[in-house]
């Protein structure tokens, strides 16, 4: 699995960019009845897109020829006293819905028409509006004289989105793995005669760093294949991954880039990853990420003693993750909102959460005191939980039957 | 005899519920020493104990004058009731790996794995699966990895479940031989006949408290009831009864002759002697039958349990 898993990924998303390339292959046709006699010339032909200008026939016989020859749709064009009017009564026939992208192509070319007849009307010049408009670029600046701009801030967010997000995939998946495989000690009835010869205590945290180490390699290989392995389908089949993007998610990159101005876009990402405290950013990522990942490793461990089969766990994963869960949504929207902020301050110290909300925050520059505070609240509430699931695990591991309640677990801490 | 194990007033509650109450046992060395009881008597817990897997609440457990310490695992193999193995790890790394965990090199397990293997005719698993074998087959595989590091104190929790009796004797076998290897074993049943077979020495737990412990036939003695089993044959049925009834205590009985006589249990009383018996029947009738009844563990363990 380890080496099939990207390969899959990498198929899957190789056919959905090809899939959605194929579905913008096809060439539509649209009949144009223009009684308005204002869009004589306007609509130019694209790659996928066709106009044909009916003239001089009634609306009936058109959709009848329309319907007939098969074309995608037909733009029907009144004649009107004004474009407020004609706005509102522009109809395009078609025989299912039409396409969302289609109708946008067509309302831009409608709408861009009907601003400058509108301006026109108004004895305003286009060309001289476009000429006058201003664009506002804020230069950002730190107190301490540090160029930032709005580009440094997105490139912040995805570096720390990326790492809490990184890190919350990882717990979940290798949590599982390690929860997975103490219910398969139990099940299988192999964990008397291991603890026979290994202390349950010495075996728990072997199992979670073992797990651990195999979890940070297959992730590894993953990361690096799935990279070889796009770039391979890229350059052999000549798919572009990003096309396998939503429109929305184009317009957004183009909305960015409009920002950024052109050519020198490149080099000011350069630079702003300069001003990043990559350093600081490296060690506290492996921190962080070692420190919440042993977290709730120990929480899964002891959950997966403390039950039979893996249908009873959902009892006790509820509560836990719960946290992690809010650790991520206070990511997302807190702390992009203000990574300073109260909120964020609060939940990157709280140690079920710090892992996910710190990371999310320190590109955006903590105070090193906060974040070795948080660190060692950390690893402190780590001792306490090894030592809580080691308690649960040793007793739970010997205990087969029924599901024990929250009252009993607390009880076996006693045993 | 040196004692090899001697657990000394160990209690342990779980809550409320006291699984073990001031039980003391001594295991001389070299025996075979049974630890029996009821279901849920505490047994598995006092072998819990031995292996440090839990810890007593009260009491200490020596292993050579020693009190236990995590190092001593070395020296114990341990084959629990509920026992399993990795179903999709092939047989010979896992028990490799088990051995290991024991304190073997990795050569010595394999050297010793491949003796024990051809020994049991087991060889050609050493590549497949868990989840390929039969259970009996499994707990083959167990038995090897349990004594595999040459412990000095073997414990078995119901050692012959799941085996076919072919296989029962032949693992039955190897622990007696074991032992003449200078092993000592403990051993919890509730098959009383591979007590009666194997056992030199008992312990008999029953709800927490240790009942019963000695040697097999020191108990035995002590549980004798001085009864007899005798045969007669006689012309006159009535008259024997009637006279053997007015000296002891009777009661009928059966067992497989090839006579047609009168078959009785016969109590005499604990001063008298079995002679004094055998001369007064010799005044009756013909004896074909005379043998002493002797209590078998499983009598001793119903009466001991119900007396409790």
């Amino acid at each position: 699995m380890t080496f099939l898993s990207p390969l899959l990924m990498v198929a899957i998303f190789s056919l959905v960019a090809y899939l959605s390339q194929i579905n913008n292959d096809k060439v539509r046709t649209i009949s144009v009845l223009d009684e308005s006699g204002l869009f004589q010339n306007q609509f130019e032909d694209k790659d996928n897109l066709k106009f044909q200008m009916l003239d001089g026939l009634s609306l009936e016989n058109a959709k009848e020829s329309a319907e007939n020859s098969g074309v995608y749709g037909l733009l029907y064009i009144p004649k009107t006293e004004n474009v407020d009017q004609l706005a509102k009564q522009i109809t395009f026939y078609s025989e299912d819905s039409p396409s969302l992208i289609v109708m946008n192509d067509i309302e831009d070319i409608i709408q861009a028409k009907a601003n400058s007849l509108k301006l026109t009307e108004a004895g305003l010049d286009a060309e001289m509006i476009k000429n006058l408009r201003v664009r506002i670029d804020t230069q950002l600046e730190t107190f301490g004289g540090k160029e930032t701009s709005k580009l440094g801030s997105g490139l912040k967010l995805i570096f720390g989105g990326a790492a809490g997000y990184l890190l919350f995939m990882f717990i979940i998946i290798y949590g599982n793995m390690i929860m997975r495989s103490v219910i398969e000690e139990k099940t299988s009835r192999i964990i008397e005669v291991i603890i026979s010869s290994v202390k349950p205590r010495k075996l728990l945290l072997g199992k979670i760093f073992g797990t651990s180490l195999a979890g940070i390699t297959q992730f590894a290989v993953w990361v690096v294949l799935i990279f070889i392995l796009s770039g391979v389908v890229t350059s052999l089949f000549g798919i572009d991954m990003s096309s396998a993007q939503t429109p929305q998610q184009q317009e957004m990159m183009n909305q960015v880039q409009d920002v950024g101005g052109s050519q020198d876009m490149l080099t000011q990402v350069v630079m702003e990853l300069y001003n990043l405290p990559i350093a600081n950013l490296v060690v506290m990522f492996l921190l962080f990420f070692i420190g919440g990942y042993l977290l709730y490793a120990s929480m899964y461990a002891a959950i997966g003693a403390a039950v039979d089969s893996e249908t009873d766990t959902q009892q006790f994963m509820l509560p836990m993750l719960l946290p992690l869960i809010l650790a991520v949504y206070v990511g997302f929207f807190t702390v992009i909102e203000d990574p300073h902020g109260t909120v964020s301050q609060v939940f990157s110290f709280i140690p079920f959460t710090s892992p996910v909300v710190m990371l999310m925050r320190i590109p955006f520059g903590v105070p090193i005191w906060q974040q070795i505070l948080s660190v060692v609240i950390l690893f402190a509430t780590f001792m306490g939980t090894v030592w809580f699931a080691a308690k649960i695990y040793r007793v739970g591991i010997l205990m087969y039957g029924k599901k024990p309640s929250y009252k009993e677990l607390i009880k076996w801490l006693k045993y | 005899m040196k004692n090899i194990l001697v657990a000394k007033n160990v209690s342990k509650s779980f809550g409320t519920f006291k699984a073990l109450n001031d039980v003391s046992i001594e295991v001389p060395k070299g025996s075979i020493f049974g630890l029996l009881g009821p279901n849920g008597a505490g047994k598995t817990t006092l072998i819990r104990i031995i292996n440090q897997i839990t810890m007593p609440d009260v009491g200490e457990v020596y292993l050579d004058d020693e009190p236990l310490q995590p190092h001593h695992i070395q020296h114990i193999g341990y084959l629990p009731e509920e026992r399993g193995l990795y179903k999709t790890m092939k047989v010979g790394e896992q028990a490799v790996y088990l051995a290991q965990l024991k304190g073997l090199s990795e050569a010595e397990a394999k050297k010793r794995l491949k003796i024990w293997f051809e020994r049991l005719e087991i060889g050609d698993w050493w590549n497949k699966k868990i989840q390929e074998l039969s259970k009996g087959m499994a707990q083959k595989i167990q038995f090897v990895v349990t004594v595999l590091h040459q412990p000095k104190l073997l414990i078995f929790d119901e050692p012959f479940s799941g085996f076919d009796p072919i296989n029962a004797n032949l693992i039955k076998d190897e622990i007696l031989k074991l032992r003449e290897d200078g092993a000592t074993v403990i051993f919890s049943t509730h098959r009383m006949e591979s007590v009666e077979e194997m056992c030199d020495h008992i312990a008999l737990i029953h709800k927490s408290n240790k009942i019963l412990d000695g040697k097999l036939i020191d108990i035995k003695r002590a549980y004798k009831s001085n009864s007899f089993e005798v045969g007669l044959i006689s012309n006159n049925p009535d008259a024997v009864e009637q006279s053997l009834n007015d000296k002891f205590e009777i009661t009928p009985t059966s067992f497989k002759t090839i006579n047609n006589e009168l078959q009785y249990k016969v109590k005499i009383a604990d001063s008298a002697s079995p002679n004094d018996l055998l001369s007064y029947l010799s005044t009756l009738g013909q004896i074909t039958h005379f043998v002493e009844v002797v209590p078998s563990a499983n009598d001793i363990f119903i009466q001991s349990v119900k007396n409790n």
